[in-house]
Order: C-alpha cells, then sequence, then structure tokens
C-alpha cells in the first residue's frame, strides 16, 4: 500500500496536470498488475464497498485517540473531513506495514464486511497502529467508502495510454464499466485493459455480448443572446433540436439477449427499472442506446416532475404499486450500436435516421425533435420549456459524429438552458463547509417572509427578537432552501466574516445568525414538499449574487414562491 | 500605588488598551497607545506603534527597531530581573521568533507568566522556549487542537529541498510564500544553500539585515533586483510574503513552482484553498502536544488563554483539572504572522 499511498500523496500535493500524470505514470511503470488494477478502479472513480459502518469507524477512532468525544467533533469540525480527523488524531504508529494494496482490499478489508461492531473495531485500531498519517488517511477512506482521488478520469486515461501505448480513445472505451460496484479488478482486467490493440479483422465483425457502454458524448453549455447564434452556430436546419429533458441520462444496451442499463456516472441501473429492460424484449440485439429515463406515463408527451424520478430511485424494493404510479421510460435520442457496429464515427443524421427507423419498428419511445429555419422562432419555443417540464433544448450537429466526454472535438453538442428561476431570500443559518471550503462558512440556509414586512422597523423587530433568542412572531422568516455554491471564493471569505460577526446561537456546527444579508438565489425546478417547513423544495438551488443593495425587508415572500409553482 | 482593580488576586487583568498588571502600572503588548509596554516578540499584532516607553528583550531590539523605528526602547537580557514599582518583571524565551520572551511577573508571593507567543520545537534562529514555573499561565492557543501535531524539522527541511532541487532541474524557479519575519529566516537557516542562489523579496531582506545584526547567521540572500545573471534566477528559492502572489512581482520569475509555509498546511482543505503546488507544515507556534507539554512545565494551577482555539483549549484545560479562563485579546488578527488564518479561526466565537 505504501507505492498507492505515495502516488496519492504525489497527486494530493500538487495542483499541477502534468505532475500528476508523471506520478501515475511511475506508479504504473513500478506497480504490480494486481495493485494496478486496484489503483485503477479507484482512480476511475470506483467507489470502495464500505465495510465499516460510519458509526463503528467514528468509535474506533475515538477509542484509539483517547480523546473525549467533544474534542473529537471540534477536531472534525476545523477539518472538514473524518478520515483525515482521524489520521491526524490518532497516535503515532507503532508498528509498520509492508502489504500491498491487494491484500489490503481482498485480504484484510474485505473480510471486515459483516463483522461485528466490536471485532471490527479491534481490528481497525490494530491496523491504525501500524501506519503513518497518509496511509492511515488513505485506509480510512477506504474503509468509509468516501475515497476519491484528487484526478480526473481523463488524465487516467492519458497516464494509462502514455504508459501502454495504446492510443487514449481505446484506453477510454476498455475502461468503461470498470468503475462499477460489481466489477471486480483483476491481473486479467488489467492485462486486458492495457493490452495492445488487436490489427482489424477484414469484414467479419465480431459479436459483442458483453454489457460495457460506450464513454457519454456530453454537452457545452451554451449562454450567449439568441441574436448571436447565428454567427455562433450557422442555419439552424444543421442542427437537430431537441427538448432538453430533465430525467437521468442513460445507456441501454441489449446484447446476446442480455439487457444492460447505465448510468451517465458509469453505473449498472438494470434492476432499478425492470419495466424498461421488459420492453427491450422487442429490441434486436447488438443495440445501444442513449436516452434518458424519466417518469412518464404510457401516451403522455409531457414527463412527470423529476422528484417523482427521485422517489422512485431511493426505493430499496420495487413494489407492483409503485411500478403501476411512477412508471419509468428511456426516451431514445441517440443509437450508437446498432447490428452490433459501433455507429459513433458516423454523422449524428445518420443516426438518427436508423434510430428513427428502430424505434418505429421496436415501439421505443423516441424523443421529438423540434424543426424551425430560424433561432428566433425556436427561442419563442423555448418559452414553453417549463409547460413541457423540460430545461431548454439540446442543439446537436447534424454531422456530429458521438465523441467521449465533454469535447468539441468530433462536433458540438449545446445545452440552451432556460434562465432559473430565482428569489431574493434570507441567510439564516450557516455551516462550515467541506474539502477546500474547511473551516470556512460556505453552507447557506436561505428564508422568504411568511407575509411582506410592512417596513424595515417591522422587519428589523423580526431580527431583534432572533436576537433575544425570544419565539418568533406572527411575522417569520420561513427557511426553504440551501446552498453552497455560486459565489467566488472572495464572495465566500467575505460572507463568512459577517457570519461569524452576527452569530447568534450555535447548534453543534451550525450557526444562526442575525438575519442581514439578501441573495439572489436560483434554481431550476419548484414543488410541493410536505417534508420542508415551508411546503415546498426547489430544484437545484444556487447564490446568483449578493443584493447588498436589497435591505432584508424587501426579500421575498412564501406567496412569491408560490406564484412560481 | 497601584490603580483600583477587581480582584486583588490577579497580577493581570484585561484592559481595553490590552493585558495590564495593576500592581506594576504596565502593559504587555497592549493594543491602544499606553505609557509603559512590555512586549513578548515584534509581530505587529503584538508589538505597535505609539507607546511611550518600551520594554523587550535584548535579542528583539535589532528587528523591534527595523520595524518601529525610533522608539523609546528598554531591554533585558533572558533570566535579568528588574522592579516595576515593586514588581519583579523579567522576560525568558518563548522560542517563537528572534527575541521573542515569556513575561515573568512577581509580586507578593504570586507568580505569573505571560507566553506570548510561542514554540516548543528547535529553531536555529532563536533561543530555545524555556518553561517557567508559576501560579497562573497565559498561553496563546494559535493551534489548539489535537490534529495539529508537527511533523520534525529535518523532514520539512528535507522535503523543501527536494523540491527545490527537483524545480531547479526542471528550470523553474522555487517561490516559497513565508511571512517576512521569523519564518523566513528559519526556512533560511535550514535550507541546504548550495542548490541555488537565494532571493528574498524587500520585506524579507530588511528582517534578515536585523538578524545578522543579531549575530544569527544566515545564508547569502539577494534582492531580485540585485541578481546580475538573470538565468540564474531559474534556479533560485525565491523567499516572499503571501501577498506578493499573482502581483507583478512575480513577473520576473518567469515559469515557477509555488509553495507555501506554515502550520496551517497541515490541513489538505487549506491546502487546496491556498492553491499552491505545494504546502509545507512549519510553524512558529506550539502544536497541540507542545501547548500541554509547556503548560505542565509551568506547574501551574491556573491558566489564562488568549487568541486561537480558546474555547476548546478552556473545556479541555478545566475538565484536566486546571482553572481555566479566557482574555478576549486583540491578538492574531494581523496576517504577519500565522497567528491568523486566512478565516480568522475561532477567535471571533468566544468573545461573544
Amino acid at each position: 500500500m505504501k507505492q498507492f499511498a505515495a502516488l496519492f500523496a504525489a497527486i494530493d500535493a500538487t495542483t499541477s496536470t502534468n505532475e500528476k500524470v508523471a506520478a501515475l505514470k511511475a506508479f504504473y511503470e513500478n506497480a504490480p498488475d494486481d495493485d494496478a488494477a486496484w489503483a485503477t478502479y479507484f482512480l476511475a472513480g470506483g467507489k470502495p464497498r464500505q465495510s465499516i459502518p460510519t458509526k463503528v469507524l467514528r468509535s474506533a477512532a475515538l477509542a484509539a485517540s483517547g480523546l473525549p468525544e467533544w474534542l473529537f467533533e471540534e477536531s472534525y469540525q476545523a477539518v472538514g473531513d473524518l478520515a483525515e480527523t482521524i489520521a491526524l488524531v490518532l497516535p503515532p504508529p507503532i508498528r509498520d506495514d509492508d502489504e500491498s494494496l491487494t491484500t489490503w482490499i481482498e485480504s484484510r478489508l474485505a473480510p471486515m464486511r459483516g463483522a461485528t461492531p466490536e471485532d471490527a473495531s479491534a481490528t481497525l485500531q490494530s491496523y491504525w497502529q501500524m501506519l503513518d498519517i497518509e496511509r492511515r488517511f488513505l485506509l480510512t477512506k477506504l474503509i468509509g467508502g468516501g475515497f476519491r482521488v484528487g484526478v480526473s478520469k481523463l488524465l487516467v486515461t492519458r497516464a494509462l495510454a502514455d504508459f501502454s501505448g495504446v492510443d487514449a480513445k481505446t484506453i477510454a472505451l476498455r475502461l468503461m464499466g470498470w468503475t462499477d460496484k460489481n466489477a471486480q479488478p483483476s491481473t486479467a482486467a488489467y492485462a486486458a485493459l492495457i493490452a495492445p490493440v488487436a490489427p482489424a479483422s477484414d469484414g467479419a465483425q465480431s459479436q459483442r455480448t458483453d454489457g460495457a457502454p460506450y464513454p457519454f458524448f456530453l454537452a457545452h453549455a451554451l449562454n450567449e443572446p439568441v441574436e448571436k447564434f447565428d454567427s455562433l452556430l450557422g442555419d439552424p436546419r444543421d442542427w437537430i433540436v431537441e427538448w432538453k429533458y430533465d430525467g437521468i441520462r442513460a445507456q441501454l444496451i441489449k446484447r446476446g439477449g442480455m439487457v444492460w442499463i447505465w448510468s451517465r456516472g458509469e453505473e449498472l441501473m438494470t434492476d432499478r427499472f425492470p419495466e424498461i429492460v421488459k420492453r427491450a424484449q422487442t429490441l434486436p440485439d447488438g443495440v445501444v442506446i442513449d436516452g434518458e429515463i424519466l417518469v412518464m406515463r404510457e401516451g403522455d408527451d409531457v414527463p412527470q416532475p423529476f422528484n417523482l424520478l427521485q422517489q422512485r430511485i431511493g426505493r430499496k424494493t420495487l413494489s407492483k404499486k409503485i411500478l403501476a404510479e411512477v412508471p419509468v421510460q428511456l426516451l431514445a435520442y441517440d443509437l450508437l450500436e446498432f447490428d452490433s457496429a459501433d455507429l459513433r464515427e458516423q454523422p449524428l443524421s445518420l443516426r438518427r435516421e436508423k434510430l428513427e427507423a428502430l424505434c418505429a419498428a421496436s415501439h421505443w419511445p423516441l424523443s421529438t425533435t423540434v424543426n424551425a429555419s430560424d433561432w428566433a422562432t425556436l427561442a419563442q419555443l423555448r418559452e414553453e420549456s417549463r409547460q413541457r417540464r423540460v430545461e431548454g433544448f439540446m442543439l446537436k450537429a447534424r454531422d456530429s459524429r458521438y465523441g467521449s466526454g465533454r469535447t468539441k472535438n468530433d462536433g458540438t453538442w449545446w445545452k440552451w438552458k432556460i434562465d432559473p428561476m430565482s428569489i431574493d431570500c434570507v441567510l439564516i443559518y450557516a455551516q462550515a463547509g467541506h474539502g477546500r471550503r474547511a473551516g470556512l462558512y460556505t453552507d447557506y440556509t436561505f428564508a422568504v417572509w411568511n407575509r411582506a414586512p410592512q417596513s424595515a422597523d417591522e422587519a428589523q423587530t423580526v431580527v431583534a427578537a432572533i436576537k433575544a433568542g425570544l419565539p418568533p412572531g406572527e411575522l417569520q422568516l420561513v427557511p426553504f432552501a440551501k446552498a453552497y455554491s455560486g459565489l467566488t471564493d472572495e464572495e465566500f471569505k467575505r460572507v463568512d466574516a459577517v457570519i461569524r460577526k452576527s452569530t447568534v446561537n450555535s447548534f453543534g456546527p451550525v450557526r444562526s445568525v442575525a438575519p442581514s444579508l439578501v441573495f439572489e438565489l436560483g434554481f431550476e425546478g419548484i414543488n410541493l414538499s410536505p417534508r420542508h417547513k415551508s411546503g415546498i423544495a426547489v430544484r437545484f438551488p444556487r447564490m446568483l449574487r449578493i443584493r447588498d443593495d436589497k435591505p432584508i425587508h424587501e426579500a421575498d415572500t412564501l406567496m412569491s414562491l408560490n406564484a412560481l409553482m | 500605588m497601584a490603580a483600583v482593580h477587581a480582584n486583588d488576586t490577579d497580577l493581570i487583568v484585561l484592559r481595553p488598551q490590552g493585558m495590564y498588571c495593576p500592581a506594576g502600572d504596565f502593559y504587555i503588548d497592549p493594543w491602544r497607545p499606553v505609557d509603559r509596554a512590555v512586549i513578548t516578540h515584534a509581530h505587529a499584532d503584538h508589538a505597535r506603534m505609539g507607546h511611550a516607553h518600551y520594554l523587550a528583550s535584548r535579542d528583539a531590539e535589532h528587528v523591534l527597531r527595523s520595524r518601529l523605528g525610533a522608539i523609546d526602547l528598554q531591554t533585558l537580557t533572558y533570566g535579568e530581573m528588574i522592579t516595576i514599582n515593586g514588581v519583579q518583571v523579567s522576560l525568558h524565551p518563548a522560542g517563537h521568533v528572534l527575541g521573542s520572551a515569556q513575561v515573568r511577573v512577581a509580586h507578593a508571593g504570586r507568580v505569573w507568566v505571560a507566553s506570548g507567543d510561542y514554540k516548543t520545537a528547535p529553531d536555529a534562529t532563536c533561543a530555545p522556549f524555556e518553561a517557567v514555573p508559576c501560579d497562573t499561565f497565559i498561553t496563546e492557543s494559535t493551534f489548539g487542537l489535537p490534529i495539529y501535531r508537527w511533523p520534525n524539522d529535518a523532514d520539512v527541511f528535507a522535503d523543501i529541498n527536494a523540491w527545490w532541487s527537483a524545480n531547479a532541474a526542471q528550470g523553474l524557479a522555487s517561490v516559497l510564500y513565508c511571512y517576512s519575519f521569523g519564518k523566513a529566516q528559519r526556512i533560511l537557516s535550514g535550507v541546504d544553500a548550495s542548490i541555488g542562489p537565494i532571493v528574498v523579496h524587500g520585506a524579507v531582506q530588511v528582517l534578515n539585515a536585523a538578524y545578522r545584526a543579531s549575530g544569527v547567521a544566515l545564508p547569502d540572500t539577494q534582492l531580485v533586483t540585485d541578481v546580475a545573471d538573470k538565468a540564474s534566477l531559474k534556479r533560485a528559492l525565491v523567499l516572499a510574503p503571501p501577498s506578493v502572489a499573482g502581483s507583478s512581482w512575480m513577473k520576473r520569475f518567469g515559469e515557477y513552482r509555488d509553495a507555501f509555509a506554515s502550520g496551517w498546511m497541515l490541513l489538505r482543505g487549506a491546502r487546496r484553498r491556498r492553491g499552491v503546488d505545494r504546502g509545507f507544515v512549519l510553524s512558529d507556534h506550539a502544536d497541540w502536544p507542545g501547548l500541554h507539554s509547556a503548560i505542565a512545565a509551568t506547574g501551574c494551577e491556573q491558566v489564562i488563554v488568549t487568541h486561537g482555539s480558546v474555547p476548546v483549549m478552556v473545556r479541555y484545560l478545566e475538565e484536566k483539572g486546571l482553572h481555566a479562563r479566557a482574555f478576549a485579546t486583540e491578538f492574531g488578527d494581523d496576517a504577519l504572522d500565522d497567528s491568523a488564518p486566512e478565516a480568522a479561526i475561532t477567535t471571533a466565537i468566544v468573545q461573544a
């Protein structure tokens, strides 16, 4: 594990991508194949199988550290990361250890799953005693299941390509599915990953029977005014325009009579959507469809809101009732493989043609395209997005190939989203962030008024009551959303300073503040939610800007939120 | 003689001007102008302008004058005792920076010690921390959390040397951000000067001169304007205060690697927030074990905690059976020394 810990530390210690790639390459050159396989799994974003519940992890650390619980908690608040806190507060190691990464994962960590909390805690404490801070951190991350490496999949692909001499596109394709939680990294899988490409045998297309997906092609955001589209994009007829659905991006693979459904995060989701699998019986073999999973009743052309889909994903077991009430469909918009042939190098117009024929023959739901001869007409149509429960338009160049990742090398896909809804609200609670925002108050809770205050003075009586710790009166600030993104580092520092100065009370890590700051909060959607005090849930809330120009009594009300629904 | 004060047994109390000894009628590191100030060390949040009389350690004289100019300054060697209004006052090494001192105050059978800032780790550029037995110990708590345990200096310097060598081999300057007073000189005393030339920012050079005048040996350092062979900059170690990052001063070095040396670099989050290539963990403050070994070594019954992790330290010490309380000081709010993280971490919480 020393080599992998050194690699992790090297990647973590530098911000230079060249140095990261160099460190990766050096690792691959020296690591045994089984360790390289596991390392690749983790580097590419594979999640460790959590073998110990966080509660047990925490209590074992507390016992090993000899600290009072409150002090451990204070330390955690300052660090913002449990594994790092544990690595730092434990006493120095008393033994050394030289076992490989593979031994650690397969022979030491895997057997801990299912152990009694007592046994797990004892074993863990004995492991911590033989590791320095770096490896302790790594081990604890691996056990706690929250392991992430500061390196993009693209860099790992680049390093593997450099090291093996296989081109990066092939490596990217072979890496697909590596990080699924059911994948088992092995020497054989690693050998296949870096094996030289076999020369193409003429004609005979080998029939694939595996369930691996293709790298997803991702779109770029288009934030220009429509007046510029003619010069930026040319004739709209060179583009395939589709509604941008708000569901789960997925690839459906049917090969050798089997069906797989993959998420964009490369997670295998086949079991979650039995009705899609069943429907795929009508599809021929050797087909890969790219599309969007949506909650949609048969015959409807408007999908149900995203939060229904979210509820459905949250279910561990899918009862008949759920399947009947929250039915899903995979709306197809691209065809990546047909008749076992990889179509990704063909232009989109041709793929779309084949897709339309396939969907017609197999009665498969197909995304609708929108035709218009000028951008202004499209801009006008886009105004219907909210009624249609879509996020705007997708613009895909007719001649685009299907690239891997967010690239413009193969022709471009644009997402032309509608502006977010927004509301002016008041910051009332704050919590310190994690990772690079540890120790800085960056996670905020926002409130709106239950009715419009009559005056600045009336609003100030609410502030005074909050400061004095009095129960709320008739006029109240009602929390409705949390957000932690959208501000620059400088703005966060400024807000952090205000929060420290205006703290009224602390509840564990959360501070309540005397309301003084108004923010414009943007979000993508809004729905009724009995689980929230305000009765409202917003989707993708983020801060658009600090409204220094607005006093708190001019912030919006519950009524203004309701009006957006 | 003495001013009226609330608690007759307290040798040092808090006043709006700063920590005050009523029996001796003098202040320690006051933040507002006073008649008589005893200064623990020359960092700007402890040694301010405008006092009528200053008392500091002899080792602090050059650095103090380089920062405050012509002041009315009396100095004491470490351990030398004087009497002010019947109160015995002596200064003892705090190991923080050159000339840093703990102030020992003895009167009517009671002994109090105010630590200023201190560290227990070795430092070639100043006298090592010395435990002074007392009844009440006034301690800082900048790094008062058990997560803070410093690595060995030798390992840190080896890391800095390795980083510098690797950059020099690639023809890249190694810009190491650090505080100009104390940290910079400690780094200079620890690096391997044979790796390449050492260039320092003007703010650092002024203090280097004061250190050298005080008899501290440092390797040769040049201002960038004095470097004749500009090509040699590609192999140079550059020490500069963090404030120059992104300024035009940096343009002279072409492509470079940067790093930051501070105790805060122990945390990954703090390192990433800095956005430098590397973070080296090097602090002039005591770490958690250092704070507690220092407190224990005084044999004190009462601890008063100033700037840093005040509530944590107070609670922890109370649980260990000591009397502990806080002084709400204005120390640590100055970025010249690393008592101030970018977001002043805990000082604001206690004072409520």
